[in-house]
């Protein structure tokens, strides 16, 4: 009996899979058509500005401790007005993982993935990105955060205590009893 | 026929027969891909036709490297003794009425003859590598062919008791009223499986099985000679399905009196739906387990085949009386 309902399932397997000359084939013809990408899809890597226009990168090399391949290199600067910024900001695409870590791991919303992923290249170090390569210009996909004004660091226009929901400061030398 | 055209037919049929294989190659791709709704190759030329060209391009250009530990002559011997095999078994495929190399009076046993020839080819490519893998892929395919071989001969009995012929142009012609497929059901399938495992195609590729065995016993063979391979292969393919138009489905003869085709088209015709169903098995059932396809031999395959010999002996014994 057992030898009857293996057969008739092998026949019935024949049978299903002819069925499929009549289905659609799920192939993308890639380079011609273009696969769906959702917006948060995780491809290369791009450093924004904040609305104002200003680098929102602040160099605090927090990306860097994240990334598992240690893909990223960056270098503190400081600017005559007091914001920091990285004086050199390079990331080697041939090691990332597109993980998103970095991304995850940004105070400022400066690094983020965007939906692409055709970035082959026949000399391996042009897959070496440097911050003119990854700065675009604009605040990618957060169009109102600007870190500075969220932060209690003074720069040059934003004084201590002039930042969104901040009290202003109290002179700890004036709290006597 | 004269002499000469029988020369010019042989090679002709060489000719169609080793392009088949090349064609079949791709088509075989395409079809698969159908069923797994997939495209399969269909960048090059229409279709994807020229794959076979740039997959022969690709093959000829390879490296064609003995390894210094193999058996050097067997090594080279091998891959050859499979295609040389398949192509002699073409020589008594009737292709229509008249339309043969030769037509002997054992033409079945020497297609028998011939398809366990190509046992060696495998055998000795697994022997002659000195590699683990190709050793146990020869193993196998010595013990599965040599299981199988046993009643593929005798599921073909059958036929021969109800024709009276070992000749294959008799054969077809005593199917003019009613094919064997019918009345010879159970060889046919008997037949079928054995053919699979003979030509060890997928499902019952075991000898090569790419999952366990790497390659089986062409895993040390590129270039050419893997190419050589994969053509005696294909040549199998085709020679099986070509025998079981023959034998089971009339050869040239054409189904319910539609004689305005020529016989060799029908002949063709047929021979592609089978290798179209050949290619349906690979797509849709797994490789069994070494130990399941051996007692699915033994144990079912063989006394299904005693049980069908017998019974056609003495249906054919009691019509004679009748
Ligand atoms: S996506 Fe992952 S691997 Fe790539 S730079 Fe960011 S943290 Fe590193
Ligand atoms: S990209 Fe973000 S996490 Fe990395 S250094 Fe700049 S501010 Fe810090």
């Amino acid at each position: 009996m057992n030898i009857f309902s293996a057969l008739a399932s092998q026949f019935r397997t024949m049978w299903r899979i002819l069925l499929h000359t009549f289905t659609r084939a799920e192939t993308v013809q890639y380079p011609e058509q273009k696969p769906y990408l959702a917006p948060r899809y995780r491809g290369r890597i791009v450093l924004t500005l904040d609305p104002d226009g200003d680098e929102r990168c602040v160099a605090c090399n927090l990306c860097a401790a994240a990334c598992p391949p240690d893909c990223i290199a960056l270098q503190q600067g400081t600017r005559e007005d007091g914001r920091w910024y990285p004086e050199f900001f390079r990331i080697n695409f041939s090691r990332c993982i597109m993980c998103g870590l970095c991304e995850e791991a940004c105070p400022t919303n400066a690094i983020q993935l965007i939906p692409d992923f055709e970035m082959c290249e026949y000399d391996r170090s042009s897959m070496v990105y440097e911050k003119e390569h990854l700065m675009i210009d604009g605040p990618g996909k957060y169009h109102d955060y600007n870190f500075y004004r969220v932060a209690g660091m003074e720069i040059e226009g934003k004084a201590k205590g002039e930042a969104q929901n901040e009290a202003p400061p109290i002179d700890v030398r004036s709290l006597l009893p | 026929m004269s002499e000469t055209m029988t020369i010019i037919f042989a090679i002709s049929v060489m000719l169609a027969a080793v392009g088949g294989a090349a064609v079949l190659t791709w088509f075989e791709r395409r079809l698969l891909g159908i069923w797994q709704d997939r495209y399969g190759p269909n960048r090059l030329g229409p279709g994807g036709i020229l794959q076979v060209v740039a997959d022969m391009l690709k093959l000829l250009t390879k490296h064609d490297w003995v390894p210094p530990f193999a058996d050097r002559w067997v090594f080279i011997f091998a891959p050859t003794a499979i295609v040389v095999a398949m192509l002699l078994g073409f020589a008594v495929v009737p292709f229509g009425p008249g339309l043969h190399i030769i037509d002997v009076n054992i033409g079945l046993l020497f297609f028998i003859g011939m398809t366990s020839l190509a046992v060696y080819s495998v055998l000795l490519g697994g022997l002659a590598s000195n590699n683990k893998y190709a050793l146990l892929g020869g193993l196998r395919s010595a013990a599965q062919m040599v299981s199988y071989e046993v009643f593929m001969g005798l599921s073909l009995m059958g036929v021969v008791m109800l024709s009276g012929s070992f000749s294959m142009q008799d054969i077809v012609e005593s199917q003019r009223d009613g094919w064997y497929c019918v009345s010879q059901s159970l060889g046919l399938f008997v037949f079928t499986i054995a053919a699979i495992a003979e030509s060890h195609r997928l499902p019952f590729d075991l000898p090569e099985a790419e999952h366990e065995l790497t390659a089986g016993f062409h895993t040390e063979y590129s270039g050419m000679k893997f190419a050589m391979f994969m053509l005696g292969e294909y040549l199998g393919l085709i020679l099986i399905s070509c025998m079981i138009t023959t034998l089971f489905f009339g050869g040239w003869l054409a189904p319910f009196g539609a004689t305005w085709l020529p016989p060799i088209v029908w002949f063709s015709l047929k021979t592609f739906i089978i290798i179209c169903f050949f290619v349906l098995l690979r797509a849709a059932i797994p490789r069994p387990r070494y130990d399941q396809l051996m007692s699915l031999g033994w144990k079912v395959m063989l006394p299904l085949t005693l049980v069908n010999l017998v019974v056609t002996g003495a249906v054919a014994l009691w019509m004679q009386g009748a």
